[in-house]
């Protein structure tokens, strides 16, 4: 097991590198520099610039050197915890985003947790109650929840809101929490505002998880060992949760790895829909005006945040799964 | 008695049928005229059997048939030009269409629409006038068109009556026909998932071959890239990918770059399929016997492999297109896609951000309908699809 886990990590490391390789590549595509920009950025606004000033900047990160030692630069900032300087903002990234990486990180978790909770019993009753009403019924509700894109989702569900109960339910927490101190005040606030953004975020991935552990859960109940069991008596509820169920949950914590991208990413549009402080208008701003740094280093936290999570979800697998444990998953 | 007769020690005969039909040998193999199509059906014609029998597949391929099809008329279709203002009718509400006027029927009309300020909030009131019935025209002269830039023409499906406007769906901020707009949206949507399922289909075939059919460190380096690809969340890095697109670039020229971005992100499914499919089938004896022949590899993916995983591969690329749809809605409605003049369903949709402007009028939502029922349907006829790619189960 020790084994497995220090190679899954070691797998993690040239991955993190290949990708912010990638993002740097992307970031540093559009023509001109950041310096560049900024320069024209002042200008526009009638203010004079600085020939010292633009050298410092330029010095400072290391534009006036080669693009690998940009990047270097550039990494090297990040593993230290240094995301680079926003020009949008003039003042560091750090600064700038404030507690939206942590916030970013509790809706996702909350998200998973929403499409673990709705998704297993509605499932379960689904693939036990194959053909029945409220089999097609869920199953009927899950195509339009895969249909149906977050960010419509939200819009209907600000629309109806202000339309029917005059509630507007943007936001995350209450206005006078914003940019505190943590505190239990403000984490019950939170609490609070979390479960339309998380119901949101959650939906088209709550479909596709009950689709898959239904399809999963119905392979199971249809094998023979099944048979055997209910013909020597076991009772249907024992029988249900001793094997089938057991083998039939991979997908719980395998999916983790396709449903976190598609959670960050719904994220994204909805938290621009619904002004949530998260990381989503701020990289949308930030592309915009070709904040590059920001971007970029959005950009990587998300990526980190998604390799982050398939790794824990291989190493829970692993704990939960022999086969895997043991190295039979390596001849697929 | 028959105890009797038996215990003398000669049994008589036990009574038995003898059919007096000549015997045919072969009754039982001979198949009836209905087997027969199914055994000697090709693969291609058994899928098209398995897949009628999925009734909801076969519906949704019917609407997306039509939806295609129209996106080659839409000039024609649509009551009037995407951009053709209509200043007096700012974000007219949508105007429902009636056959009755005072008890009579005189066809399909509409009521002409008085305007009327309110002062309060300042928000335009249309009415209608139930004294001016507007009868709608069809197979008409309107609004003056270039058939996918190219033909001129004015004849329209449908036209505005004479002496008023028509907005079966509201209007705009600009008075410009919501109806208009959605069908002209209806093109560039559509056909961005074709191209972009194009573009994947070229490179998950190219690489996810490669990888399945040589192994080894291809097949690894190309598991790696899908791996770093896979693990950056989609829509953020489409949205990077958008915002670096040259500003200077024409809006057509965006069109076909958000495309390609589309589809270079969004081939590892369809790699990921070709592969596993190839990796089990060249270890079948057809392929064997191919390179024991001495075929070359190109010959023996396109020539022998490439027939047994088509129907799955248009599967899979079927189930993507929504994908690519709602990709570019995404980004459109955030506005880092397609750039105006050319209209899409997420440009449309643009429109419907703020919040407060949706709740005063809410057919600016309308758009989201079609974008849900192009993909539901395309995801109930790839799921028969899917079905139907495997018709010898």
């Amino acid at each position: 097991m020790f084994r497995y886990f220090v190679q899954r990590l070691l797998v993690m490391i040239p991955t993190l590198i290949v990708i912010s390789i990638a993002i740097f590549v992307i970031i540093q595509a559009p023509p001109g520099d950041w310096i560049e920009t900024y320069i024209a950025q002042l200008v526009a606004q009638g203010e004079a610039v600085d020939p010292a000033k633009i050298d410092f900047l330029r010095k400072t990160y290391g534009l006036d050197q080669p693009f690998y030692m940009q990047y270097l630069k550039w990494a090297g900032g990040l593993i230290q915890g240094d995301l680079g300087y926003s020009f949008g903002h003039s003042m560091p990234v750090n600064e700038v985003v404030g507690d939206r990486l942590s916030l970013t990180v509790v809706v996702s978790l909350a998200s998973i947790l929403f499409v673990w909770i709705v998704s297993f019993p509605i499932a379960v009753y689904s693939a036990v109650r194959q053909y029945s009403v409220g089999d097609y019924l869920f199953t009927f509700l899950g195509y339009v929840g895969l249909a149906t894109p977050s960010f419509l989702l939200a819009l209907i569900l600000l629309y109806f809101a202000k339309e029917y109960f005059d509630l507007s339910i943007g936001g995350l927490m209450d206005p006078q929490y914003m940019g505190a101190e943590w505190s239990w005040a403000k984490f019950q606030s939170i609490l609070s505002h979390l479960w339309i953004p998380v119901l949101v975020i959650g939906l088209p991935g709550t479909a596709g998880m009950i689709r898959r552990l239904r399809a999963n859960l119905l392979d199971e109940l249809n094998k023979q060992y099944v048979t055997t069991g209910r013909a020597k008596g076991l009772p249907p509820g024992r029988l249900l949760v001793k094997y089938p169920l057991r083998i039939s949950l991979n997908p719980f914590i395998a999916d983790i790895g396709s449903l976190l991208p598609e959670l960050i990413s719904g994220s994204v549009i909805v938290s621009v829909v619904m002004a949530l402080p998260l990381t989503g208008p701020m990289l949308l701003e930030a592309l915009r005006s070709q904040d590059m740094y920001l971007a970029g280093s959005f950009l990587m936290f998300m990526a980190f945040l998604t390799v982050v999570g398939v790794f824990i979800s291989d190493i829970m697998l692993a704990l939960l799964d022999p086969r895997i444990r043991l190295g039979a998953g390596a001849s697929k | 008695m028959n105890e009797q007769s038996s215990s003398h020690g000669v049994p008589a005969p036990l009574p038995h049928y003898v059919s007096t039909a000549p015997f045919d040998p072969y009754s039982v193999e001979r198949t009836t005229a209905e087997q027969e199509k199914i055994y000697l059906a090709s693969q291609w014609k058994l899928m098209a059997l398995k897949f009628r029998r999925h009734r909801i597949a076969v519906l949704s391929a019917i609407v997306l048939g039509i939806m295609y099809a129209s996106t080659l008329f839409v000039e024609f279709l649509a009551p009037y030009q995407q951009d053709t203002r209509n200043v007096q009718h700012i974000y007219a509400a949508p105007q429902p269409v009636h056959f009755f006027h005072k008890g009579e029927f005189i066809g399909p009309f509409v009521y002409a629409l008085d305007y009327k300020l309110d002062m309060q909030n300042l928000k335009r009131i249309f009415t209608e006038n139930p004294e001016k019935p507007l009868k709608i025209r069809f197979f008409c002269r309107g609004d003056k068109y270039n058939w996918w830039g190219v033909v001129p023409g004015d004849l329209h499906l449908i036209c505005p009556p004479e002496g008023g406007p028509m907005f079966l769906l509201g209007s705009d901020r600009l008075g410009r026909d919501m109806l208009s707009r959605i069908l002209y949206g209806m093109r560039i949507s559509l056909t961005i998932g074709l191209i972009g399922v194009a573009v994947s289909i070229v490179l998950g075939v190219i690489l996810g071959g490669l990888a399945g059919y040589y192994g080894g460190w291809v097949d690894d380096i190309v598991q790696r890239v899908i791996e770093v690809i896979r693990s950056i969340p989609h829509l953020p890095l489409w949205l990077a990918l958008a915002a670096i697109l040259p500003v200077t670039w024409s809006p057509l020229l965006v069109y076909f770059g958000i495309t390609i971005i589309l589809g270079l992100i969004d081939w590892t499914g369809l790699a990921r399929a070709v592969r596993s499919r190839l990796l089990s089938l060249r270890e079948e004896d057809f392929c064997v016997a191919a390179q024991l022949m001495g075929a070359s590899p190109r010959r023996i993916i396109f020539r022998h492999l490439m027939p047994s995983f088509m129907s799955h591969l248009i599967a899979s690329a079927t189930l993507a297109i929504p994908n690519m749809i709602l990709g570019e809605t995404a980004l459109s409605f955030l506005g880092l896609g397609i750039r105006p003049p050319i209209t899409s369903w997420g440009v449309l949709l643009n429109e419907a951000q703020n919040i407060n402007v949706v709740v005063l009028y809410p057919w600016l939502m309308l758009p989201m309908v079609p974008v849900i029922i192009v993909v539901l349907a395309f995801n109930f006829m790839g799921d028969g699809l899917r079905d139907a790619a495997d018709p010898y189960r």
